[in-house]
Protein backbone atom coordinates (compact mmCIF):
# COMPACT_ATOMS: atom_id res chain seq x y z
CA UNK A 1 0.00 0.00 0.00
CA UNK A 2 0.88 3.19 -0.52
CA UNK A 3 2.15 5.97 1.87
CA UNK A 4 -1.41 7.94 4.15
CA UNK A 5 -2.59 10.96 2.38
CA UNK A 6 -5.15 13.77 3.46
CA UNK A 7 -8.15 13.35 1.66
CA UNK A 8 -11.99 14.27 2.27
CA UNK A 9 -13.76 10.96 2.75
CA UNK A 10 -16.35 12.09 -0.10
CA UNK A 11 -13.67 12.97 -2.23
CA UNK A 12 -12.06 9.84 -1.58
CA UNK A 13 -15.23 7.49 -2.20
CA UNK A 14 -15.02 8.84 -5.84
CA UNK A 15 -11.35 8.32 -6.13
CA UNK A 16 -11.80 4.86 -5.18
CA UNK A 17 -14.78 4.30 -8.11
CA UNK A 18 -11.63 5.95 -10.12
CA UNK A 19 -9.88 2.42 -9.86
CA UNK A 20 -12.65 0.06 -10.50
CA UNK A 21 -13.06 0.64 -14.68
CA UNK A 22 -16.27 1.80 -14.56
CA UNK A 23 -18.12 2.51 -17.73
CA UNK A 24 -21.17 4.66 -16.52
CA UNK A 25 -21.75 7.14 -13.70
CA UNK A 26 -25.15 8.58 -13.05
CA UNK A 27 -25.10 10.68 -10.54
CA UNK A 28 -27.47 13.27 -9.43
CA UNK A 29 -26.10 15.81 -6.67
CA UNK A 30 -27.64 16.17 -2.99
CA UNK A 31 -26.40 16.89 0.38
CA UNK A 32 -24.31 15.63 1.84
CA UNK A 33 -23.32 13.22 -0.89
CA UNK A 34 -22.46 16.39 -3.09
CA UNK A 35 -18.96 15.59 -3.20
CA UNK A 36 -18.65 12.45 -4.33
CA UNK A 37 -21.31 13.43 -7.15
CA UNK A 38 -19.10 16.69 -7.94
CA UNK A 39 -15.51 14.45 -7.95
CA UNK A 40 -17.18 11.90 -9.97
CA UNK A 41 -17.80 14.01 -12.54
CA UNK A 42 -14.69 16.15 -12.63
CA UNK A 43 -12.60 12.61 -12.75
CA UNK A 44 -14.41 11.72 -16.14
CA UNK A 45 -14.55 15.40 -17.69
CA UNK A 46 -10.99 15.50 -17.21
CA UNK A 47 -10.72 12.17 -18.82
CA UNK A 48 -8.57 10.44 -15.92
CA UNK A 49 -10.58 7.53 -16.69
CA UNK A 50 -12.44 6.11 -19.89
CA UNK A 51 -16.15 6.43 -18.40
CA UNK A 52 -19.67 7.81 -19.38
CA UNK A 53 -20.99 10.35 -16.72
CA UNK A 54 -24.74 10.79 -17.47
CA UNK A 55 -25.81 14.15 -16.27
CA UNK A 56 -29.81 13.31 -15.17
CA UNK A 57 -32.74 15.43 -14.05
CA UNK A 58 -33.25 12.99 -10.91
CA UNK A 59 -32.61 10.05 -8.95
CA UNK A 60 -35.38 8.50 -10.25
CA UNK A 61 -33.75 8.82 -13.14
CA UNK A 62 -30.28 8.19 -12.20
CA UNK A 63 -30.82 4.52 -10.91
CA UNK A 64 -33.18 4.11 -13.92
CA UNK A 65 -30.43 5.24 -16.05
CA UNK A 66 -27.66 2.75 -14.28
CA UNK A 67 -30.12 -0.19 -14.28
CA UNK A 68 -30.55 0.25 -18.52
CA UNK A 69 -26.41 0.66 -18.43
CA UNK A 70 -26.10 -2.11 -16.31
CA UNK A 71 -28.20 -4.54 -18.38
CA UNK A 72 -25.74 -3.41 -21.33
CA UNK A 73 -22.96 -5.07 -19.78
CA UNK A 74 -21.16 -1.84 -18.17
CA UNK A 75 -20.03 -1.31 -14.49
CA UNK A 76 -22.13 1.37 -13.26
CA UNK A 77 -22.10 3.52 -10.59
CA UNK A 78 -24.44 5.91 -8.31
CA UNK A 79 -24.34 7.80 -5.21
CA UNK A 80 -27.19 9.41 -3.25
CA UNK A 81 -28.26 10.64 0.02
CA UNK A 82 -31.43 10.66 1.97
CA UNK A 83 -34.67 12.21 -0.36
CA UNK A 84 -32.70 11.43 -3.45
CA UNK A 85 -32.79 6.97 -1.88
CA UNK A 86 -36.22 7.70 -1.42
CA UNK A 87 -37.33 9.06 -5.01
CA UNK A 88 -34.80 5.97 -6.32
CA UNK A 89 -37.17 3.54 -4.19
CA UNK A 90 -39.45 2.56 -7.11
CA UNK A 91 -36.23 1.25 -9.09
CA UNK A 92 -34.24 -0.08 -6.30
CA UNK A 93 -36.34 -3.66 -6.58
CA UNK A 94 -36.43 -4.10 -10.30
CA UNK A 95 -32.23 -3.46 -10.14
CA UNK A 96 -32.14 -6.41 -7.83
CA UNK A 97 -34.83 -8.62 -9.91
CA UNK A 98 -33.52 -8.29 -12.90
CA UNK A 99 -29.70 -9.14 -11.05
CA UNK A 100 -27.83 -6.13 -12.17
CA UNK A 101 -24.70 -5.75 -9.92
CA UNK A 102 -24.98 -1.68 -10.16
CA UNK A 103 -22.80 -0.17 -7.17
CA UNK A 104 -24.30 2.76 -4.78
CA UNK A 105 -22.45 4.68 -2.23
CA UNK A 106 -25.55 6.46 0.00
CA UNK A 107 -24.30 9.00 2.44
CA UNK A 108 -26.12 8.43 5.03
CA UNK A 109 -28.75 11.33 6.19
CA UNK A 110 -32.29 11.87 8.16
CA UNK A 111 -35.29 11.46 5.80
CA UNK A 112 -37.43 14.64 5.38
CA UNK A 113 -40.17 16.30 7.60
CA UNK A 114 -38.76 18.18 8.61
CA UNK A 115 -35.86 18.76 6.25
CA UNK A 116 -32.89 17.72 8.01
CA UNK A 117 -29.80 17.32 5.95
CA UNK A 118 -27.49 15.70 8.89
CA UNK A 119 -26.37 12.06 9.37
CA UNK A 120 -28.74 9.05 10.89
CA UNK A 121 -30.03 5.82 9.19
CA UNK A 122 -33.67 6.76 8.26
CA UNK A 123 -32.90 6.84 4.35
CA UNK A 124 -31.63 3.60 3.72
CA UNK A 125 -34.29 1.16 6.30
CA UNK A 126 -36.84 1.73 3.95
CA UNK A 127 -34.88 0.39 1.43
CA UNK A 128 -34.19 -2.50 3.62
CA UNK A 129 -36.72 -5.04 1.45
CA UNK A 130 -35.33 -3.96 -2.18
CA UNK A 131 -33.50 -6.85 -2.23
CA UNK A 132 -30.12 -5.03 -2.44
CA UNK A 133 -26.36 -5.98 -0.61
CA UNK A 134 -26.03 -3.46 2.21
CA UNK A 135 -22.71 -2.80 3.43
CA UNK A 136 -21.85 0.14 6.16
CA UNK A 137 -18.91 1.63 7.01
CA UNK A 138 -17.08 3.00 9.95
CA UNK A 139 -14.12 5.21 9.01
CA UNK A 140 -12.76 7.08 5.38
CA UNK A 141 -10.62 3.77 4.58
CA UNK A 142 -13.37 1.21 4.52
CA UNK A 143 -14.87 3.64 2.54
CA UNK A 144 -12.18 2.94 0.05
CA UNK A 145 -11.83 -1.14 0.81
CA UNK A 146 -15.31 -1.43 0.21
CA UNK A 147 -16.73 1.00 -2.46
CA UNK A 148 -14.01 -1.20 -4.48
CA UNK A 149 -14.67 -4.55 -2.82
CA UNK A 150 -18.37 -3.80 -3.89
CA UNK A 151 -18.44 -4.24 -7.79
CA UNK A 152 -16.27 -7.64 -6.88
CA UNK A 153 -19.03 -9.16 -4.56
CA UNK A 154 -22.30 -7.57 -6.79
CA UNK A 155 -20.87 -8.90 -10.15
CA UNK A 156 -19.71 -12.19 -8.97
CA UNK A 157 -21.46 -14.76 -11.32
CA UNK A 158 -22.88 -16.42 -7.74
CA UNK A 159 -24.17 -13.64 -6.58
CA UNK A 160 -24.95 -11.02 -9.43
CA UNK A 161 -27.06 -8.25 -7.08
CA UNK A 162 -27.13 -4.62 -7.19
CA UNK A 163 -24.78 -3.84 -3.81
CA UNK A 164 -25.19 0.10 -1.69
CA UNK A 165 -22.37 1.12 0.54
CA UNK A 166 -23.39 3.22 3.13
CA UNK A 167 -21.37 6.20 4.21
CA UNK A 168 -22.62 8.31 7.38
CA UNK A 169 -23.21 11.84 6.01
CA UNK A 170 -21.14 14.67 7.47
CA UNK A 171 -19.56 12.51 9.81
CA UNK A 172 -17.72 10.62 7.50
CA UNK A 173 -18.51 12.47 3.89
CA UNK A 174 -17.30 15.31 5.11
CA UNK A 175 -14.20 14.35 6.95
CA UNK A 176 -10.45 15.36 6.12
CA UNK A 177 -8.50 12.05 7.51
CA UNK A 178 -5.13 9.70 6.54
CA UNK A 179 -6.51 7.21 4.24
CA UNK A 180 -4.39 5.02 1.99
CA UNK A 181 -5.11 4.18 -1.61
CA UNK A 182 -4.15 1.09 -3.55
CA UNK A 183 -2.56 1.67 -6.83
CA UNK A 184 -4.08 1.27 -10.09
CA UNK A 185 -2.54 -2.33 -10.91
CA UNK A 186 -3.38 -4.00 -7.58
CA UNK A 187 -7.00 -3.09 -8.35
CA UNK A 188 -6.63 -4.16 -11.24
CA UNK A 189 -5.77 -7.49 -10.58
CA UNK A 190 -8.41 -7.53 -7.54
CA UNK A 191 -11.04 -6.65 -9.58
CA UNK A 192 -11.57 -8.31 -13.11
CA UNK A 193 -13.51 -7.17 -16.08
CA UNK A 194 -17.49 -7.51 -15.39
CA UNK A 195 -18.63 -11.09 -17.31
CA UNK A 196 -22.04 -10.29 -17.55
CA UNK A 197 -24.74 -13.20 -17.88
CA UNK A 198 -26.94 -11.39 -20.52
CA UNK A 199 -26.47 -8.36 -22.10
CA UNK A 200 -29.25 -5.92 -23.83
CA UNK A 201 -27.70 -5.29 -27.92
CA UNK A 202 -29.87 -3.95 -30.92
CA UNK A 203 -27.88 -7.35 -32.95
CA UNK A 204 -29.13 -9.69 -30.35
CA UNK A 205 -32.72 -8.35 -29.01
CA UNK A 206 -34.37 -9.72 -25.78
CA UNK A 207 -36.54 -8.81 -22.66
CA UNK A 208 -34.93 -8.64 -19.29
CA UNK A 209 -37.34 -8.45 -16.10
CA UNK A 210 -40.25 -7.76 -18.01
CA UNK A 211 -44.15 -9.33 -16.39
CA UNK A 212 -44.67 -12.40 -14.28
CA UNK A 213 -47.98 -13.54 -13.66
CA UNK A 214 -49.53 -15.13 -10.73
CA UNK A 215 -48.06 -18.38 -11.63
CA UNK A 216 -44.73 -17.81 -11.30
CA UNK A 217 -43.97 -14.58 -9.34
CA UNK A 218 -43.92 -15.94 -5.66
CA UNK A 219 -41.20 -18.46 -7.57
CA UNK A 220 -39.03 -15.52 -9.12
CA UNK A 221 -39.08 -13.44 -5.55
CA UNK A 222 -37.82 -16.75 -4.04
CA UNK A 223 -35.52 -16.67 -6.46
CA UNK A 224 -34.42 -13.44 -5.22
CA UNK A 225 -34.18 -14.32 -1.62
CA UNK A 226 -32.42 -17.21 -2.27
CA UNK A 227 -29.70 -14.83 -4.13
CA UNK A 228 -29.46 -12.20 -1.75
CA UNK A 229 -28.97 -15.36 1.36
CA UNK A 230 -26.23 -17.05 -0.75
CA UNK A 231 -24.64 -13.97 -1.49
CA UNK A 232 -23.40 -13.75 2.06
CA UNK A 233 -20.64 -16.71 0.78
CA UNK A 234 -19.00 -14.46 -1.47
CA UNK A 235 -18.93 -11.22 0.44
CA UNK A 236 -17.42 -13.68 3.07
CA UNK A 237 -15.02 -14.68 0.24
CA UNK A 238 -14.25 -11.09 -1.13
CA UNK A 239 -13.34 -9.98 2.87
CA UNK A 240 -10.94 -12.69 2.60
CA UNK A 241 -9.34 -12.08 -0.35
CA UNK A 242 -9.06 -8.18 0.46
CA UNK A 243 -7.51 -9.16 3.98
CA UNK A 244 -4.86 -11.01 2.25
CA UNK A 245 -4.06 -8.62 -0.79
CA UNK A 246 -4.42 -5.40 1.33
CA UNK A 247 -3.71 -6.31 5.22
CA UNK A 248 -6.95 -5.22 6.13
CA UNK A 249 -9.27 -7.95 7.13
CA UNK A 250 -13.20 -7.35 7.08
CA UNK A 251 -16.00 -9.49 8.67
CA UNK A 252 -19.62 -9.28 8.25
CA UNK A 253 -19.68 -9.05 12.27
CA UNK A 254 -16.96 -7.28 14.12
CA UNK A 255 -16.19 -6.81 17.64
CA UNK A 256 -14.08 -5.24 19.80
CA UNK A 257 -13.28 -6.71 23.30
CA UNK A 258 -16.27 -8.58 22.95
CA UNK A 259 -15.18 -12.28 23.98
CA UNK A 260 -15.74 -11.85 27.62
CA UNK A 261 -18.13 -9.12 27.70
CA UNK A 262 -21.38 -9.30 29.74
CA UNK A 263 -22.65 -6.10 28.18
CA UNK A 264 -22.55 -5.36 24.34
CA UNK A 265 -23.23 -2.36 22.34
CA UNK A 266 -23.81 -2.80 18.69
CA UNK A 267 -23.66 -0.08 16.06
CA UNK A 268 -23.60 -0.01 12.65
CA UNK A 269 -20.84 3.14 11.04
CA UNK A 270 -19.05 5.82 12.41
CA UNK A 271 -20.30 5.64 15.85
CA UNK A 272 -18.34 2.35 15.74
CA UNK A 273 -15.38 4.31 16.52
CA UNK A 274 -16.30 6.25 19.05
CA UNK A 275 -17.69 3.25 20.78
CA UNK A 276 -14.74 1.81 20.70
CA UNK A 277 -13.36 4.51 23.33
CA UNK A 278 -16.56 4.25 25.42
CA UNK A 279 -15.62 0.71 25.87
CA UNK A 280 -12.16 1.31 26.51
CA UNK A 281 -12.84 3.51 29.38
CA UNK A 282 -15.57 1.36 30.80
CA UNK A 283 -12.60 -1.45 30.57
CA UNK A 284 -10.75 0.36 32.60
CA UNK A 285 -13.06 0.72 35.39
CA UNK A 286 -13.33 -2.80 35.71
CA UNK A 287 -16.91 -3.38 33.38
CA UNK A 288 -17.06 -6.32 31.56
CA UNK A 289 -18.43 -3.83 28.48
CA UNK A 290 -17.60 -4.97 24.47
CA UNK A 291 -18.73 -3.80 21.20
CA UNK A 292 -20.13 -5.66 18.16
CA UNK A 293 -20.63 -4.05 14.68
CA UNK A 294 -22.81 -5.08 11.84
CA UNK A 295 -20.87 -4.52 8.53
CA UNK A 296 -23.13 -6.31 6.99
CA UNK A 297 -27.00 -5.40 6.88
CA UNK A 298 -28.67 -7.32 4.37
CA UNK A 299 -28.07 -10.32 4.03
CA UNK A 300 -28.22 -10.15 8.08
CA UNK A 301 -25.00 -12.44 9.09
CA UNK A 302 -27.20 -13.92 11.86
CA UNK A 303 -24.92 -16.76 12.49
CA UNK A 304 -21.67 -14.10 13.00
CA UNK A 305 -24.23 -12.19 15.10
CA UNK A 306 -24.93 -15.08 17.32
CA UNK A 307 -21.27 -16.21 17.64
CA UNK A 308 -19.99 -12.18 18.49
CA UNK A 309 -22.79 -12.22 21.56
CA UNK A 310 -22.62 -15.74 22.48
CA UNK A 311 -22.62 -15.53 26.81
CA UNK A 312 -23.38 -11.85 26.86
CA UNK A 313 -26.17 -10.73 29.49
CA UNK A 314 -27.01 -7.34 27.98
CA UNK A 315 -27.05 -6.24 24.33
CA UNK A 316 -28.11 -2.78 24.01
CA UNK A 317 -28.80 -1.86 19.82
CA UNK A 318 -28.09 1.09 19.03
CA UNK A 319 -30.89 2.42 16.15
CA UNK A 320 -30.57 5.33 14.12
CA UNK A 321 -34.24 4.71 12.27
CA UNK A 322 -37.09 4.95 13.56
CA UNK A 323 -39.92 2.30 12.35
CA UNK A 324 -43.04 4.94 13.37
CA UNK A 325 -45.81 2.72 16.04
CA UNK A 326 -43.33 -0.36 15.10
CA UNK A 327 -42.13 -2.85 17.96
CA UNK A 328 -38.58 -0.48 17.60
CA UNK A 329 -35.53 0.45 15.81
CA UNK A 330 -35.50 -1.55 12.45
CA UNK A 331 -31.88 -3.13 13.73
CA UNK A 332 -33.31 -4.07 17.37
CA UNK A 333 -36.28 -5.60 15.69
CA UNK A 334 -34.44 -7.60 13.13
CA UNK A 335 -32.38 -9.55 16.07
CA UNK A 336 -35.16 -10.02 18.45
CA UNK A 337 -36.88 -11.58 15.47
CA UNK A 338 -33.94 -13.76 15.03
CA UNK A 339 -32.90 -14.66 18.42
CA UNK A 340 -36.24 -15.12 19.67
CA UNK A 341 -36.05 -19.23 20.29
CA UNK A 342 -32.58 -18.78 21.40
CA UNK A 343 -32.38 -20.12 25.05
CA UNK A 344 -29.89 -17.87 27.26
CA UNK A 345 -30.41 -15.12 24.55
CA UNK A 346 -29.23 -11.87 26.09
CA UNK A 347 -31.69 -9.01 27.04
CA UNK A 348 -32.03 -6.81 24.47
CA UNK A 349 -31.98 -3.21 24.98
CA UNK A 350 -32.87 -0.96 22.10
CA UNK A 351 -32.34 2.83 22.39
CA UNK A 352 -33.26 5.11 19.50
CA UNK A 353 -30.62 7.69 19.16
CA UNK A 354 -27.99 10.25 16.94
CA UNK A 355 -31.10 10.73 15.06
CA UNK A 356 -30.99 13.89 12.51
CA UNK A 357 -27.30 14.53 13.22
CA UNK A 358 -27.28 14.51 16.78
CA UNK A 359 -23.99 13.97 18.29
CA UNK A 360 -23.50 10.59 20.06
CA UNK A 361 -20.35 11.13 22.57
CA UNK A 362 -17.88 8.76 24.33
CA UNK A 363 -20.30 9.87 27.51
CA UNK A 364 -23.26 8.88 25.78
CA UNK A 365 -22.39 5.49 25.11
CA UNK A 366 -21.24 5.54 29.05
CA UNK A 367 -24.95 7.02 29.72
CA UNK A 368 -26.70 4.13 27.19
CA UNK A 369 -24.69 1.55 29.27
CA UNK A 370 -25.94 2.73 32.67
CA UNK A 371 -29.68 3.33 31.66
CA UNK A 372 -29.52 -0.59 30.17
CA UNK A 373 -28.79 -1.67 33.84
CA UNK A 374 -31.99 -0.31 35.43
CA UNK A 375 -34.09 -0.98 32.32
CA UNK A 376 -36.43 -3.42 33.41
CA UNK A 377 -37.96 -4.82 29.56
CA UNK A 378 -37.26 -4.96 26.31
CA UNK A 379 -39.49 -1.95 24.60
CA UNK A 380 -37.41 0.48 23.06
CA UNK A 381 -36.30 4.16 24.53
CA UNK A 382 -35.61 7.29 23.00
CA UNK A 383 -32.29 8.31 24.21
CA UNK A 384 -31.48 11.54 26.11
CA UNK A 385 -34.59 13.14 24.39
CA UNK A 386 -35.93 16.37 25.83
CA UNK A 387 -39.41 15.90 27.42
CA UNK B 1 -3.98 14.66 20.75
CA UNK B 2 -4.37 18.27 20.19
CA UNK B 3 -8.21 19.49 19.57
CA UNK B 4 -8.73 23.25 17.90
CA UNK B 5 -11.95 24.90 17.38
CA UNK B 6 -11.87 28.46 14.65
CA UNK B 7 -14.44 30.58 14.93
CA UNK B 8 -15.10 32.49 11.48
CA UNK B 9 -17.71 33.99 9.24
CA UNK B 10 -18.71 31.76 6.89
CA UNK B 11 -16.51 32.77 3.31
CA UNK B 12 -13.62 33.72 5.67
CA UNK B 13 -11.94 29.96 5.13
CA UNK B 14 -12.57 28.96 8.64
CA UNK B 15 -12.80 25.09 6.35
CA UNK B 16 -9.60 26.23 4.49
CA UNK B 17 -8.10 26.61 7.48
CA UNK B 18 -9.01 23.41 8.85
CA UNK B 19 -8.01 21.43 5.80
CA UNK B 20 -4.66 23.16 5.09
CA UNK B 21 -3.82 21.95 8.89
CA UNK B 22 -5.08 18.15 8.94
CA UNK B 23 -3.28 17.71 5.52
CA UNK B 24 -0.24 19.34 6.25
CA UNK B 25 -0.40 16.85 9.56
CA UNK B 26 -0.94 14.05 7.74
CA UNK B 27 1.48 14.90 5.15
CA UNK B 28 4.10 14.96 7.85
CA UNK B 29 3.28 11.14 8.66
CA UNK B 30 1.02 12.05 11.84
CA UNK B 31 -2.81 11.81 12.21
CA UNK B 32 -5.31 14.32 11.84
CA UNK B 33 -8.90 15.40 10.88
CA UNK B 34 -10.51 18.20 9.47
CA UNK B 35 -14.12 19.25 9.57
CA UNK B 36 -16.59 21.44 9.60
CA UNK B 37 -19.40 22.31 12.04
CA UNK B 38 -21.82 20.76 9.48
CA UNK B 39 -24.76 22.32 8.47
CA UNK B 40 -25.93 25.23 5.93
CA UNK B 41 -23.14 27.70 5.58
CA UNK B 42 -24.64 31.15 4.94
CA UNK B 43 -21.58 33.88 3.87
CA UNK B 44 -21.37 36.28 6.63
CA UNK B 45 -22.47 34.10 9.98
CA UNK B 46 -20.66 32.56 12.47
CA UNK B 47 -19.26 29.76 11.88
CA UNK B 48 -17.34 26.93 13.08
CA UNK B 49 -14.67 24.39 12.21
CA UNK B 50 -11.99 22.13 13.75
CA UNK B 51 -8.62 19.86 13.72
CA UNK B 52 -7.80 17.13 16.10
CA UNK B 53 -4.32 16.06 15.50
CA UNK B 54 -2.03 13.52 17.08
CA UNK B 55 0.89 10.80 16.70
CA UNK B 56 -1.69 8.03 17.22
CA UNK B 57 -4.47 6.77 14.87
CA UNK B 58 -8.01 9.03 16.17
CA UNK B 59 -10.95 7.07 16.52
CA UNK B 60 -13.05 9.47 18.28
CA UNK B 61 -15.80 11.12 15.44
CA UNK B 62 -18.14 13.11 17.51
CA UNK B 63 -17.72 16.71 17.88
CA UNK B 64 -15.25 19.14 19.81
CA UNK B 65 -16.12 20.15 23.15
CA UNK B 66 -13.38 20.73 25.27
CA UNK B 67 -10.89 21.99 23.26
CA UNK B 68 -7.31 23.13 23.63
CA UNK B 69 -7.36 25.38 20.70
CA UNK B 70 -9.67 28.22 20.01
CA UNK B 71 -8.63 30.38 16.61
CA UNK B 72 -10.73 33.41 16.63
CA UNK B 73 -10.41 35.06 12.82
CA UNK B 74 -12.97 37.24 13.17
CA UNK B 75 -12.34 40.20 15.55
CA UNK B 76 -15.95 40.49 15.97
CA UNK B 77 -16.47 37.50 16.94
CA UNK B 78 -15.14 37.61 20.53
CA UNK B 79 -18.31 40.04 21.84
CA UNK B 80 -20.95 38.13 19.59
CA UNK B 81 -19.86 33.97 19.92
CA UNK B 82 -18.95 33.04 23.17
CA UNK B 83 -15.60 31.88 21.92
CA UNK B 84 -14.09 30.51 25.28
CA UNK B 85 -16.76 27.81 26.35
CA UNK B 86 -15.44 24.72 27.15
CA UNK B 87 -11.63 25.78 26.13
CA UNK B 88 -9.67 23.62 28.85
CA UNK B 89 -8.03 25.26 31.78
CA UNK B 90 -4.42 24.94 30.47
CA UNK B 91 -6.10 25.94 27.11
CA UNK B 92 -4.90 28.28 24.75
CA UNK B 93 -6.94 31.15 23.03
CA UNK B 94 -5.60 32.65 19.56
CA UNK B 95 -7.59 36.16 18.43
CA UNK B 96 -7.04 37.94 15.61
CA UNK B 97 -7.81 41.82 16.85
CA UNK B 98 -6.05 45.26 16.75
CA UNK B 99 -7.19 45.50 19.88
CA UNK B 100 -4.90 45.44 22.80
CA UNK B 101 -4.55 41.77 25.31
CA UNK B 102 -6.33 43.72 28.39
CA UNK B 103 -9.04 44.74 26.16
CA UNK B 104 -9.82 41.12 24.98
CA UNK B 105 -9.48 39.54 28.57
CA UNK B 106 -12.36 42.28 29.41
CA UNK B 107 -15.03 41.23 26.51
CA UNK B 108 -14.64 37.90 27.39
CA UNK B 109 -13.89 37.92 31.29
CA UNK B 110 -10.70 35.48 30.42
CA UNK B 111 -8.03 34.85 32.29
CA UNK B 112 -6.35 32.23 30.27
CA UNK B 113 -3.32 31.49 28.03
CA UNK B 114 -4.04 34.49 25.11
CA UNK B 115 -2.43 35.35 22.23
CA UNK B 116 -3.23 38.51 19.82
CA UNK B 117 -2.12 39.51 16.25
CA UNK B 118 -3.61 41.59 13.65
CA UNK B 119 -4.11 39.07 10.94
CA UNK B 120 -6.55 41.15 8.81
CA UNK B 121 -3.62 43.84 8.99
CA UNK B 122 -1.01 41.31 7.84
CA UNK B 123 -3.82 39.71 5.11
CA UNK B 124 -4.95 43.06 3.31
CA UNK B 125 -0.83 43.69 3.11
CA UNK B 126 0.61 40.83 1.90
CA UNK B 127 -2.13 39.17 0.16
CA UNK B 128 -4.47 42.65 -0.74
CA UNK B 129 -7.82 41.23 1.23
CA UNK B 130 -8.88 40.98 4.67
CA UNK B 131 -9.33 37.21 4.47
CA UNK B 132 -7.15 35.83 7.50
CA UNK B 133 -7.57 32.29 7.71
CA UNK B 134 -4.01 31.58 6.31
CA UNK B 135 -2.35 33.92 7.80
CA UNK B 136 -4.03 32.88 11.42
CA UNK B 137 -2.38 28.95 10.71
CA UNK B 138 0.70 31.11 11.83
CA UNK B 139 -0.48 31.93 15.08
CA UNK B 140 -1.18 28.86 15.49
CA UNK B 141 1.80 26.65 14.41
CA UNK B 142 3.34 29.50 16.86
CA UNK B 143 1.32 29.05 19.93
CA UNK B 144 0.53 25.24 19.46
CA UNK B 145 3.96 23.89 17.89
CA UNK B 146 2.09 21.54 16.57
CA UNK B 147 3.61 21.72 13.33
CA UNK B 148 6.78 23.41 11.43
CA UNK B 149 5.54 26.17 9.63
CA UNK B 150 7.96 23.61 6.30
CA UNK B 151 5.11 21.71 6.28
CA UNK B 152 1.98 24.05 5.47
CA UNK B 153 4.38 24.75 2.42
CA UNK B 154 2.82 21.59 -0.01
CA UNK B 155 -0.85 21.78 1.27
CA UNK B 156 -0.49 25.76 0.70
CA UNK B 157 1.12 25.29 -2.76
CA UNK B 158 -1.44 22.77 -3.67
CA UNK B 159 -4.55 25.02 -2.90
CA UNK B 160 -3.06 28.16 -3.57
CA UNK B 161 -1.17 27.69 -6.59
CA UNK B 162 1.10 30.86 -7.77
CA UNK B 163 -0.51 33.12 -4.25
CA UNK B 164 0.83 30.13 -2.18
CA UNK B 165 3.76 32.33 -1.83
CA UNK B 166 1.83 35.15 -0.57
CA UNK B 167 -0.10 33.09 1.99
CA UNK B 168 3.45 32.01 3.17
CA UNK B 169 4.97 34.82 3.63
CA UNK B 170 1.63 36.24 5.33
CA UNK B 171 1.56 33.48 7.86
CA UNK B 172 5.27 34.11 8.23
CA UNK B 173 4.62 37.30 9.39
CA UNK B 174 1.26 36.03 11.86
CA UNK B 175 4.23 33.49 13.62
CA UNK B 176 6.69 36.58 14.09
CA UNK B 177 4.27 39.22 14.79
CA UNK B 178 1.75 37.21 17.46
CA UNK B 179 1.86 38.29 20.93
CA UNK B 180 1.48 36.63 23.93
CA UNK B 181 -0.65 38.22 26.65
CA UNK B 182 0.84 38.71 30.15
CA UNK B 183 -1.18 36.08 32.48
CA UNK B 184 -4.17 37.67 34.07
Amino acid sequence: MGKRIGMEVGIAAAEAVALCNIDVAAVYPITPQSHIAEHMADIIHDGRIDAEFITVESEHSSISACAGASATGARVYTATSSQGLMLMHEILPIVSAMRLPVVMGNANRAVSGPLNIWNDHGDIMPQRDSGWICLFTENGQEVIDLSIMAFKIAEDPEVMLPTVVNIDGFQLTHMIEPLEFPTQAQVNKFLPDRKPYATLHPDNPMTMGCFNMPDIFTETMKAKDTALWNSKKTIVKVFNEWGRQFGRKYNVVETYKAKDAETLILTMGSMGETASIAVDEMRKAGRKVGLVKLRLWRPFPVEELRAAIKGCKTLIVMDRAISFGGAGGPVATEIKSFLFHDKGRPRIVDFLMGLGGRDVTVGDFIAMVERAKNKKDETYEYYGVRE
Amino acid sequence: MIEIRWHGRGGQGAVTSVEMLALAAIEEGKYAQGFPAFGPERRGAPVMAFNRVSDKPIKIRSGIYRPDVVVVLDPSLVSLVPVTDGLKPDGILIVNTSKTASEIRKVLNYKGKLFTVDATHIAKEELGVPISNTTMLGAVLKATGVLKMDAMKSPLEHRFGRVAGKNMTAMKRAFNEMKQAKAA
